[in-house]
């Protein structure tokens, strides 16, 4: 680890706290219709597709407005996949995308996963990439906001019925908060060199007299609403290690900030909402603890060479970074790949910089947990609050269980039924991780996708049906996960993680939205204190550490100890 | 029926938009703005194009310095980036590493020293245009025999090639292979 390392990791938490809040207080207007300023382009929107702006709807109104949208995009972007050939902006003349491929592509993309079991190079036309992945980029992401924003309003709302309307609250975060910052982050990474253009692809004849073929495509547009959506689909198979996606360490500081950008702002948005700033910072704290430890972990296991290799200077000098550099890029070198390999993670974003499989086992693992508490480190836009709620609310109902009294939160009484539907966001998640993963290690056709032997093939799994279920997209990319097993599987996984939670949470909406306020007592467990903090990351930690501390015991964890020891596998 | 309406509706108006308006948009801004990075930073050398300054491409000749190894597609294959996704357990790793470590100690025999880690692990992209200046200082030896060049020029060839940290603290300092390779068939002043 150097100082410089260091110095990067607070410059980045810096320029996100600095930013962050104004976004977020941007953000409370325009959820609450303050702004009216693009009216020009949203009421016609509204005119056309038979939206009725000032109606509100109930939780369930809502959930199935989210639910058809997801449905009919889903089915649109699969046509798109399948038919690709026939339609325009095709330069390489790629061929229709394989069924079961299309249907996982087609769910990763819905979900805000962006799991990639394909080469996108070779794979999927621009207009496919536009049309179809970069929409949902926008439109996942903006329903990640749509449920958090409305799960906010159930909090602040009063004996009310509704929690808002979809289509207004979907198309203000497309049109309001997300268009406009990809149009000036796209044009700031083009500035660095990441391309965007709709050319066939370039045939170059190197001094050494050999041809290359250099993939093109419009990258910029679609490399900004993926890290600050949150999506993480690379245009290229190499993700944000690819040159042209991320050509510079300022490309890769600005993806970073996209990326953290809209979940740390959400928390701003959350206390100005609910009338309680100091609940905002309360989250923002518990986030940015587990964040910097975290990074801390990630960057210490890095920074060590692999013990097995010999004849080869790993140190870190002012003439290279040194450390563990397989799967990762000369120009980040360690600081900028453990950061970003946190950040992603952290989020629900799932863009890589470096190749996760090949990091050091506890360096992996960082990615993994991360995943694995629930992607609430600022987390997926709405997707991070919305979870993070959750844990909020198990962290008053525990709180009210010590002192015997009915918990209560920013003025609302934590019942049964709030808490049942909090659980079983909290259930469904390791359930489904945990069951898939141990039916692929008993199935021939799991375990013939491992590509690195010993414990971190069982790693490489478990990675893939967290990432998916989390709907992160990240992966221990050797596994061959482009086969019809888990094609299928993974593609159900992440259906889950998405629906399956975002229901509850709706419901929770709804049901708190009813209540009647409640005026603080003495008694009142207060929300916005450090103490609130500790409890918080406490309960974040235990839950996850109990859920998956055996599964990651016999991934990561003890392939540390065998590496300590000299064990290899082939 | 009427919500599944909207969605149709709302998907169809959403895409033409977003979908498509918003990346032409992108690259005819990109375009007027700064052409030669949206294409993607070509170089041309006598009327032909030699790769992409931000591509790497393989090296074998000793005369040219050699970039890290790659493991897109069949090595710089650039339409199939991607990393080894080896795990640092497999054993296949550390025999590559090997293999390579004493393939640099054959192709050079006057260096014996540990070989910088960057020349032979792969990079994350399999087509890092560039290597540390470690590395590159590592095959000054090789490059100056080959090309009968003494071995202070090629070393402040280097030197001037070196790209410091971004604004002084981001990332780390690099040498780009190709342009260095361009530098160097110039001061030799072939082709």
């Amino acid at each position: 680890m150097t100082a410089n390392g260091w110095l990067q990791f607070v410059v980045f938490f810096l320029a996100l706290l600095a930013f962050m809040r104004p976004l977020g207080i941007y953000m409370a207007h325009v959820f609450s219709g303050k702004y009216g300023f693009l009216g020009f382009i949203e009421k016609p929107i509204y005119r056309i597709c038979g939206v009725r702006s000032d109606e509100e709807m109930t939780w369930r109104e809502y959930t199935v407005a989210m639910l058809l949208l997801s449905f009919v995009s889903l089915l649109l972007t699969y046509i798109f996949e399948r038919l690709q050939y026939f339609l325009p902006w095709n330069p390489q003349h790629l061929p229709g995308v394989e069924q079961f491929l299309a249907w996982n592509t087609a769910a990763s993309f819905t979900t805000n996963t962006n799991w990639q079991a394909y080469t996108p190079e070779t794979t999927m036309s621009y207009f496919t990439q536009m049309a179809g992945l970069a929409w949902h980029n926008f439109f996942s992401a903006a329903a990640g906001i749509a449920v958090a924003v409305a799960l906010v309003r159930g909090i602040a709302r009063r004996e009310s019925k509704t929690i808002g309307n979809f289509w207004v609250d979907t198309t203000r975060a497309c049109l309001y908060v997300l268009l406009p910052l990809c149009i000036l982050f796209s044009l700031v990474l083009v500035s660095q060199g990441v391309i965007q253009n709709l050319h066939p692809y370039t045939v170059a004849h190197t001094i050494e007299h050999q041809t290359q073929t250099i993939a093109q495509g419009p990258v910029a547009s679609q490399e900004a609403i993926k890290e600050l959506g949150t999506n993480g689909g690379g245009f290229f198979n190499a993700n944000s290690a690819h040159p042209f996606e991320n050509p510079t360490p300022f490309s890769n500081f600005i993806e970073m900030f996209l990326i953290f950008l809209i979940g740390g702002a959400l928390t701003v948005t959350l206390g100005r909402m609910t009338g309680s700033p100091g609940h905002g910072w309360a989250v923002f704290a518990c986030m940015s603890i587990l964040f910097a430890a975290g990074f801390t972990v990630a960057y210490w296991a890095e920074s060590h060479p692999n013990p097995g290799l010999h004849g080869v200077s790993a140190h870190a000098s002012s003439s290279q970074a040194g450390g563990n550099m397989e799967g990762k890029e000369t120009r980040f070198g360690i600081s900028q790949s453990a950061l970003f390999a946190t950040v992603t993670t952290d989020a629900s974003c799932g863009a890589v910089n470096s190749m996760h499989d090949s990091f050091m086992p506890l360096g992996g693992m960082i990615p993994l947990l991360n995943i694995e508490l629930g992607e609430i480190i600022f987390g997926g836009v709405g997707s991070g609050l919305y979870g993070m709620i959750i844990f909020v609310v198990l962290s008053v109902f525990i709180a009210g269980l010590m002192v015997g009294r009915t918990p209560e939160y920013l003025g609302k009484k934590i019942e049964a039924y709030d808490v049942q539907m909090s659980m079983l966001y909290v259930l469904i998640f390791p359930l489904v991780i945990l069951t898939l993963t141990a039916v692929s290690v008993l199935l021939p056709m799991g375990l013939g996708g491992i590509s690195n032997p010993g414990p971190h093939g069982f790693t490489q799994i478990l990675y893939a049906f967290s990432s998916a279920a989390g709907n992160n997209g990240s992966a221990f990319a050797g596994l061959n996960a482009n086969t019809r097993w888990y094609n299928t599987a993974l593609g159900f996984t992440m259906l889950i993680g998405r629906f399956l939670m975002m229901v509850p949470m709706l419901a929770l909406a709804g049901n708190l939205a009813r209540k009647k306020g409640v005026p603080p007592s003495p008694g009142t467990f207060p929300v916005h204190t450090p103490l609130f903090t500790i409890l918080l990351t406490g309960v974040i930690l235990i839950v996850g550490a109990l859920t998956f501390f055996p599964a990651l015991s016999l991934g990561p964890i003890l392939e540390h100890l065998l590496l300590q020891h000299g064990i290899l596998f082939s | 029926m009427r919500t599944l309406n909207i969605a149709i509706r709302y998907t169809i108006v959403t895409t033409i938009l977003l979908g498509i308006g918003y990346p032409l948009l992108i690259t005819g801004l990109a375009h007027v703005l700064m052409p030669d990075k949206a294409d993607g930073q070509l170089i041309m050398r006598n009327g032909q194009i030699v790769g992409s300054a931000l591509i790497g491409q393989g090296f074998t000749s000793p005369r040219y310095f050699h970039s890290r190894p790659s493991a897109a597609g069949n090595g710089w294959d650039a339409t199939s980036s991607g990393g080894s996704n080896l795990a640092p357990t497999n054993k296949k790793l550390v025999d590559r590493v090997d293999a390579d470590v004493a393939a640099w100690h054959k192709q050079d025999p006057g260096t014996k020293g540990p070989v910088p880690i960057g020349l032979v692990t792969t990079s994350a992209s399999g087509l890092d245009p560039d290597i540390s200046p470690a590395g590159a200082y590592y095959q000054v030896p090789m490059v100056a025999a080959a090309r009968h060049l003494p071995e202070g020029t090629v070393r402040a060839l280097v030197t001037a090639h070196i790209r410091g940290r971004q604004f002084g603290f981001l990332g780390e300092p690099t040498v780009n292979v190709l342009e260095l390779n361009l530098a160097l068939d110039q001061v030799q002043g072939q082709k």
